[in-house]
């Protein structure tokens, strides 16, 4: 397993990239930590796959370098990275079993038989997949099949870390909570560094400790799940985290109150922005819908069975709010918001509150 | 389920029906019936039952022509299967260089047979064809009137020339559906080329190379222009396949009878022929 | 009015729909809710007129149209898949079904206006699909689906190869502009978090056969077998199996859980108990809940929200709780069951109501 260094790394798929847009991928600077869990979230085009293949090496970047361990891998191939990578689509050798599949990236390496075996048998176990041995691999189901690309990368006792390219993308949605709580395992028990590519906030939230959020080329954001929802710094991060993503409403600031329209709203500090737009964003769980606060008008309840989302107008805007799976939406709905929810964003960037 | 719909359909099917009965079903009967009788001209027949089939499978001729054939056929899959696999494994995935090459591989594909003999007997003409003048040129004692090696050497050539690129254009079609996921997916496990070929290629090609197989043999197996315009089945009976063999039975020497015994048996081997491809493929689908 | 009369269809040895009847209103958006190879897109087909039933007919509007060829019936269908025509513009896919319909140019203008700004394309219409994103080019599909004015849109996973805010934002579009017409709506899904959203009705599939079928949120709360409980579960439905004395099910380790009220008059047997993750909670939700024991397997956060995986003796169960629970692997943790919101089962898998008691 290795600590991953991300140093000033740029890519282009153009040949001559000039401009900033030129590039896919504008420059990243991160490091991962040996053993972590990390997503790489955001919408398509983000760049989130050109910078995972350039990790995995089957992309060469056009500026900066990478690190293993502090030794420079940017020139080495995939081979010679030692890294494992599930694709989209289960990637299996047709013509093998279940067990010759989890054997060729030794027997590649020329593991000697015996070893081949027991590293084999053990990958099996982890992977819940013993009883199939000697199944052909192209008769099993997708998340089989995904498992066995899996179970390649973990055969291999060396690999430097495990990189995810949107791997539950065509398993069903009762098989992916069961792999996904397994590939969590996988990693608390023996300690991968493992990267996440996905579009789905849940699957990124739940399974990394940290996740990097990623739109247009750039990273707009990285930090821990709890970190994320309660202090997006950016409106991005608001909208596509959650869902709903966060309300942002464009208010005018005094001091601690923020104006919305007719409606006041107090603030739990003075935000420092400067000149420029000025949004608040709350999400909608920290939106609370009852007797008390700013009117609004309902336009819609939907009911997702564990809890409702109330789609409302306040001042003219849209908002919404969350509230329980029992709860009604009162006669004449008042909102206020949570102060702890609340964060203050200058040009779509998050601002600091003073006290 | 209704009846009329069900009529209907026999209505719409019946053009096809009518088309094979006269290009297929009558053509088969006549030749069927030719082939228990014997003739002396003037459309008088008699009862000759199984005495035609008794004497062709007694026939050294026969035996020899297909004997021919079958070494042929061989050759040319032994060939061209190859050879097509290995063209397509390096003809370019993407860019320019596709239209190009896919252009290059239909050219010969758009040949009339008889216009692909003729190209060739003049081609391989020791006195004024390119090829034949240099390589004789060269030292090398090349005549493909003469000697039945070179003759047959000249029409593997031509058919390989000719026909290897249906090979490669099959190939190439189950080369491109190979999602890239799998080639990085090789790489990653440190897979040499050898074995992506052999676990990755080769498995995805499979049903485009029984599809070729199969076309590749019964072509070969049915030859007769290129041979008939470049060697006429020569030197001596070297170059004399079955068909060669079966026109100059028929038309040559007007033995309708023999003549009508051997397309029997030559069509129902190439139906048994195509019958145990036919099976092998399905099998194949059924198992995946 | 869409109605199948207990279609089958087998292909081959394999029953791809088994004994199906199903009702379809005009103006209704009609969910087929289930997992992969459960026979959405087979009912789809044979709503389509793309095959045809093996045993059993199709009516519509009171007439016999089983057998009847896909291009009489007026029927759209949108795929998982962007199909548009790649080398026309935005406006001429979306004109297309019109043009072959012999539309005049002046209504065919009207309405592709219409389609575009409904499903905001707008801007776009000059474009051609490959040059705009994936969700961009799903509203063209739809947008052409649309104007078709077709008596049946059958929309098979539509928003599966899109990304998850996209989904998000398309799939509250897509019920206000069902709403806008009359025609029958068909939509296929496999999240049953997505047929919550979309509302209408729901039909749940497993194995080739309707389970059930109703409004969507009554096929969610009261689910008429153990099958559809589990289809319309996502997180999946935490089940495990007791046997009841009296007005108790016995747990282990004599912990007794109340049987609801209504549902005391059954007879004492093995019943398979029911109930969603977020009805499992760390704090006793009222007095009647009944804690149990259960080991941690693995907790994954979401930011706002957790869900803790525990082992309860052979049955994995997952936990919905609100905010941020860092759980060890193997912690011991006591958890609530709340018995005002358990679904029991019998052992046919059917679900014991009181109606059903009564009868």
């Amino acid at each position: 397993m290795a600590r991953i260094e991300v140093n000033h790394i740029r890519h282009s798929y153009l040949p001559n990239p000039q401009k900033d847009q030129d590039f896919a991928l504008k420059e990243v600077h991160y490091t991962f930590e040996d053993g972590g869990a990390y997503a790489l979230l955001g919408p398509s085009g983000c760049g989130k796959t050109t910078l995972l293949n350039i990790i995995s090496g089957l992309l060469h970047p056009s500026h900066g370098k990478l690190l293993f361990n502090g030794r420079d891998v940017t020139n080495l191939s995939t081979q010679e990275r030692n890294i494992a990578q599930v694709f989209q689509f289960p990637v299996i050798y047709d013509t093998m079993t279940v067990y010759d599949n989890l054997a060729f990236p030794l027997r590649n390496r020329r593991v000697p038989e015996a070893d081949v075996d027991r590293k084999v048998r053990e990958t099996l176990d982890m992977i819940d997949l013993a009883s199939m041995a000697n199944r052909k691999a192209r008769r099993l189901t997708a998340d089989q099949k995904q498992k066995i690309s899996l179970g390649r990368g973990l055969v291999r006792s060396d690999v430097n870390a495990i990189l995810f390219d949107e791997p539950l993308t065509v398993i069903d949605p009762h098989m992916k909570w069961v792999l996904r709580s397994q590939l969590k395992q996988l990693h608390r028990r023996f300690g991968y560094t493992m990267v996440y590519v996905t579009h789905d906030q849940t699957e990124a939230l739940t399974f990394a400790d940290q996740v990097v959020v990623m739109y247009d080329g750039g990273i707009v954001q990285i930090g821990t799940p709890a970190e994320l929802f309660e202090r997006p710094s950016h409106t991005f991060v608001g909208y596509f985290i959650g869902s709903p993503g966060m309300n942002v409403l464009p208010v005018s600031l005094e001091g601690r109150t923020a104006k919305l329209g007719a409606q006041r709203i107090e603030l739990p500090g003075v935000p420092k922005a400067g000149a420029g737009a000025v949004e608040l964003g709350i999400r909608p769980e920290y939106v609370r819908l009852g007797r008390e606060g700013m009117a609004v008008q309902v336009s819609k309840v939907e009911d997702v069975g564990r809890h409702k989302v109330v789609r409302a107008n306040l001042e003219g805007k849209e908002i919404a709010a969350v509230i329980g799976e029992d709860d009604e939406v009162p006669a004449d709905p008042k909102v206020s918001f949570d102060p702890a929810g609340i964060n203050i964003y200058a040009d779509s960037w998050r601002v600091e509150m003073g006290a | 389920m209704d009846k009329t719909w069900n009529n209907k359909a026999w209505f719409l099917v019946l053009p096809v029906l009518v088309l094979v009965a006269f290009s297929a079903v009558i053509p088969l009967m006549t030749v069927v019936n030719y082939s228990v009788q014997d003739t002396f001209g003037n459309n008088v027949f008699f009862w000759a039952g199984t005495e035609w089939f008794e004497e062709l499978l007694h026939s050294d001729r026969f035996w020899e022509a297909m004997v021919r054939n079958l070494i042929f056929s061989f050759i040319i899959l032994a060939i061209q299967v190859p050879l097509g696999i290995f063209i397509a494994l390096n003809m370019p995935k993407k860019g320019w260089g596709v239209p190009v090459c896919l252009v290059l591989m239909a050219l010969p594909l758009l040949v009339p047979w008889n216009v692909v003999g003729t190209i060739w007997q003049v081609f391989g003409r020791n006195d004024i064809g390119l090829l034949g003048y240099y390589v004789n040129a060269l030292g090398i004692d090349y005549n493909y009137v003469q000697d039945p090696i070179d003759a047959w050497v000249t029409v593997i050539i031509m058919d390989v020339w000719h026909w290897t690129s249906l090979v490669v254009l099959l190939c190439y079609a189950g080369l491109v559906s190979i999602p890239d996921a799998f080639y990085q997916a090789a790489k990653i496990d440190g897979a040499s080329r050898w074995a992506v070929f052999r676990y990755i290629q080769l498995p995805k090609m499979q049903r485009v190379l029984l599809i070729a197989v199969l076309l590749r043999f019964m072509d070969s197996f049915m030859i007769y222009t290129e041979p008939f315009v470049v060697t006429g089945g020569g030197p001596g009976n070297s170059t004399t396949f079955l068909s060669i063999d079966l026109v100059k039975t028929a038309l040559g020497q007007f033995d309708l009878g023999p003549a009508a015994a051997m397309s029997l048996i030559y069509f129902l081997i190439i139906l048994l022929l195509s019958w145990v491809f036919y099976t092998v493929m399905t099998n194949y689908d059924a198992e995946r | 009015m869409l109605e199948l009369r207990n279609v089958t269809k087998t292909v081959g040895a394999q029953e791809h729909i088994r004994d199906v009847s199903l009702t379809l209103q005009h103006g209704s958006l009609n969910v087929l809710l289930g997992p992969t190879l459960s026979g959405k897109t087979s009912l789809m087909r044979l709503m389509a007129g793309l095959d045809a039933p093996t045993s059993g007919s199709v009516w519509f509007d009171g007439k016999d149209v089983t057998g009847q060829k896909v291009q009489k019936r007026n029927v759209a269908m949108v795929y998982q898949q962007f199909i548009n025509y790649p080398a026309m513009t935005v406006y001429e896919n979306i004109a297309s079904p019109l043009r072959v319909a012999g539309v005049d140019q002046a209504r065919i203008d009207k309405e592709v206006r219409n389609a575009a700004a409904l499903l905001k394309l707008t801007p776009y219409l000059d474009r051609t699909p490959l040059s705009l994103s994936g969700g961009q080019q799903q509203r063209t599909a739809l947008a052409r689906a649309i104007v078709k004015n077709a008596s049946l849109v059958l929309l098979d996973e539509p928003l599966a190869n899109l990304d998850y805010k996209l989904r998000e934002e398309l799939r509250a579009e897509l019920p206000k502009i069902f709403a806008a017409s009359g025609t029958i709506f068909v939509y296929a899904t496999t999240e049953p978090h997505e047929a919550l959203l979309l509302g209408g009705n729901t039909a749940t599939l497993s194995e080739g056969r309707v389970t059930q079928f109703g409004p969507t949120v009554e096929v969610f709360r009261k689910p008429v077998d153990l099958m559809t409980a589990r289809t319309f579960a996502d997180p999946p439905l935490n089940t495990i199996v007791l046997s009841k004395k009296g007005s108790d099910f016995l747990l282990e380790g004599g912990v007794k859980l109340p049987v609801p009220p209504e549902l005391t008059g059954s007879p004492d047997a093995s019943y398979t108990i029911g109930f969603q993750p977020h009805h499992l909670s760390l704090e006793r939700p009222n007095a009647s809940a009944v804690p149990v024991r259960a080991k941690v397997t693995i907790t994954e956060i979401t930011g706002s929200e957790s869900f803790v995986h525990l082992d309860f003796a052979d049955a994995r169960w997952v936990m919905l709780a609100h905010g941020i629970l860092d759980f060890e692997t193997d912690d011991e943790v006591e958890v609530y069951i709340d018995p005002r919101h358990i679904m029991v089962f019998d052992q046919n898998g059917r679900a014991v109501t009181a109606s059903k008691l009564a009868a």
